[in-house]
């Protein structure tokens, strides 16, 4: 075995994992918090996850239709994309908590579970119905921009782009934000109140369904986010493509503990790692024997072996079974 | 009317009489045949004499079918298709509507089956031991029961790790489960090749037929051999002593732990019986289509089998069934038939409101839409029928009673 080569790709292994790790994290917030508040798994989230990248694609295409792409400054296009999709995306959570999950509140458990499950189903048509009416394509690829490409070399063997550093930057800005808001403000109290106890709070004065309307917009911004993220990153999207990154995400949040939101960023960190590494370093360390295409059974035997051995996660957080 | 068996039964007669004429005269209408159905369910609902109901579907399904079939060999693949897949739904309904555990990776049995049938049936075993394969076609009768066995076998050790979990996790894993088991199948091809991996396996063996009868009426009369086969076992099954033990776990897992239900058997035995009747399709499957490759066997089509569980109403036999005719039709015929007609329409030049329907986008392909015909079963029937078309009682009767409790709790 080439000890040399196994070292020597090392660190690239670790600044692609980190990137997908700070991707998963952002993902894995919006499943977290609301199981957090309601102990329910939204599975739609993979869906508002790519609604963000759809729109953000949208946007740079028709800014490159209209030939001012390049005339802007790209952290403006990046913060006029991200922005567009969060709300996008947080806009589309709502509304799907409006209708799909708010009627069921009290229903026996699985069945708010399966009508998630439909409305995942229904916006992956939905996206491609949109898509292919408005522009005969639901294949689609991020344009790209210049700027954003630029690679600069960290040694003399790795080198880093642009959009890595912004993505990992802006996933990080993020996180910051989150944390700020539900540990330093009165919104994020009241949040952190009804995932405590939904009577006691609304006996305090606080109106329970704003405040999980609320939770379902910030999950669904950070999802948009991560949306806009994973297109500018990896650049071809198409309405299936959320469904196995929601997937990883959800693993994510799990790993770390479920309704726990650091829990939710160490597990997106330690889910990604792993995966890169995986899908780097098995079909060397096998001989070629088994290759990268095993690291999603991978990242699903971290899931079985953590909710059979550690339900609680990596970060203990207790999790509560609904009844 | 339906419940006057005066009127029911010669309704039950017209109904069957016309709709088998319509079929004759118009055999590429969609519209007849559905109407063929809609009188086979009619039989079903109407009230009259078990023995009268009986005679009227086995001339309906025995006699009327495969004439049927004659005349369009379309409409027999549909009735075969809906069979396999009111297999899987009565399986999957052992699973989620009877003991409550939400298996969201049930076509992976179903997967095992087919490649178990596949991999001997084909000469893919030479790849592993060299040759002496494809085995005779009358193997495949032994290999219903293989296909059963190894998919009971599946089903229990998928279920032995899971089985400290509940309702949401457990459906994530048996999720994953699901996609580990089409990634395997997909990526099998080596070290050895075991699946042929993303080209999947061709030509599988077909099983010998008896009295020179056309291949597609002898899969026919299988897959209906085989479905009323799963109907008495799933019958006696419900009220047995396991049956009951179920539904007491799906109603509350301690109170029946405490009543002395042994959990871990009796979710042990829910997985096996559910995934042994996918198997044995799976080995149907296979033989039918002679191709199979993993693309039969994705999330979609588990979700699929849930539609039809869930549509027909969770616990019910008779609606897994009517799930499975319903879902399947809709997607072999309705929508396949509104992309035709799409087609047509464009075509022709039709103009609708002044808009030219030959400028529709060409990417725009109603038969590509399955999901949100899925989708669009699983929200509604959750927010305005959670215990589906034709209900279980017990089930309709906890439902109501929750929310009867919730009311309560809420004023």
């Amino acid at each position: 075995m080439d000890v040399e080569l196994l070292l020597g790709i090392l660190p690239q292994v670790a600044i692609d994992g980190l990137i997908l790790g700070f991707m998963y994290a952002l993902i894995a917030l919006g499943y977290t918090m609301v199981y957090g508040v309601l102990q329910f798994i939204n599975f739609a989230h993979s869906e508002v996850f790519i609604v963000g990248a759809f729109v953000g694609v949208e946007i740079l295409l028709t800014l490159k239709a209209a030939g001012v792409l390049d005339g802007v400054p790209w952290v403006l296009v990046l913060l006029l994309v991200l922005v567009a999709g969060m709300a996008a995306s947080g806009f589309l959570a709502f509304a799907v908590e409006r209708v799909a999950y708010r009627p069921l509140r009290h229903a026996p458990r699985l069945i708010p579970l399966i009508s998630a499950i439909g409305v995942s189903f229904f916006l992956q048509d939905a996206i491609r119905l949109v898509e292919s009416i408005w522009r005969n394509a639901f294949n689609l690829v991020y344009p790209t921009i210049d700027a954003l490409n630029v690679r600069f070399d960290l040694t003399s063997t790795i080198d880093v782009s642009v959009k890595s550093l912004v993505v990992i930057a802006a996933a990080l800005l993020m996180l910051w934000a989150l944390h700020v808001l539900v540990n330093r403000t009165k919104i994020g109290t009241a949040i952190r109140a009804v995932a405590e106890d939904q009577a006691a709070a609304s006996l305090m004065g606080i109106n329970v369904n704003r405040i999980i309307s609320l939770t379902f917009v910030i999950g669904g911004a950070m999802g948009g986010a991560a949306g806009v993220l994973f297109g500018v990153q990896y650049g071809l999207i198409n309405p299936y493509t959320g469904f196995i990154p929601g997937l990883k995400a959800f693993t994510a949040a799990v790993l770390g503990g479920i309704g726990n939101i650091p829990g939710a960023m160490v597990g997106g960190l330690v889910l990604g790692l792993l995966e890169a590494f995986a899908a780097s370093y098995l079909s060397l360390l096998t001989g070629g024997a088994f290759g990268a295409e095993y690291k999603d059974i991978f990242a699903f035997s971290i899931l079985i072996l953590i909710l059979i051995f550690r339900p609680k996660g990596l970060l203990g957080e207790v999790v509560r079974e609904r009844a | 009317m339906i419940r006057q068996p005066l009127v029911a039964i010669p309704a039950s007669l017209a109904l069957l009489i016309v709709s088998g004429l319509a079929v004759a005269s118009a055999p590429r209408s969609i519209l007849a045949f559905l109407l063929f159905q809609a009188a086979i369910l009619f039989i079903y609902l109407a009230a009259m004499p078990w023995w009268l109901r009986g005679a009227f579907l086995g001339v309906a399904l025995l006699v009327m079918m495969p004439i049927i079939g004659a005349y369009n060999v379309y409409y027999l693949e549909i009735a075969t298709q809906v069979g396999i897949f009111a297999a899987l739904a009565l399986g999957l309904n052992i699973v989620v509507g009877l003991a409550g555990l939400l298996d969201l990776g049930y076509v992976a049995f179903f997967a095992v089956g087919a490649y178990t049938w596949a991999i001997f049936g084909s000469p893919q075993a030479n790849q592993i031991f060299g040759g002496g394969f494809p085995l005779a076609p009358g193997w495949f009768y032994v290999f219903i029961f293989v296909g059963l066995a190894v998919a009971a076998l599946t089903g229990v050790l998928l279920g032995l790790p899971v089985l400290r979990l509940h309702g949401d996790y457990l459906a994530i894993v048996t999720l994953g489960f699901g996609e580990v088991i089409r990634v395997l199948a997909n990526n099998l091809d080596k070290p050895i090749n075991l699946t042929n991996g993303p080209k999947g396996i061709t030509p599988i063996g077909r099983p010998p037929v008896p009295f020179g009868i056309p291949y597609a009426e002898f899969s026919y009369f299988l897959v209906l051999l085989i479905v009323l086969i799963v109907i008495v076992v799933n019958r006696r099954l419900e009220d047995s002593h396991i049956g009951r033990a179920w539904e007491a776990i799906r109603e509350d897992e301690l109170a029946a732990q405490a009543m002395g239900v042994p959990l871990v058997r009796a979710k042990l035995l829910a997985f096996a019986c559910g995934a042994s009747f996918a198997g044995i399709m799976g080995v149907v499957f296979a033989a039918k289509q002679v191709f199979i490759n993993p693309e039969s066997f994705t999330f979609l089509e588990s979700i699929g089998v849930l539609a039809m569980v869930i549509l027909g109403g969770m616990g019910s036999i008779p609606g897994a069934v009517l799930g499975a005719t319903v879902v399947t039709v809709l997607n072999l015929q309705v929508l396949k038939g509104f992309s035709l007609w799409l087609n047509e329409l464009k075509n022709a030049g039709v103009v609708i409101l002044g808009y030219p329907l030959a400028s529709l986008p060409t990417q725009l392909e109603p038969a590509k839409y399955e999901r949100m015909i899925f989708g669009i079963i699983l929200v509604l029937m959750m927010i305005f029928r959670p215990q589906g078309i034709l209900p279980a009682r017990r089930r309709q009767r906890e439902i109501e009673v929750t929310a009867e409790e919730q009311k309560s709790v809420t004023t």
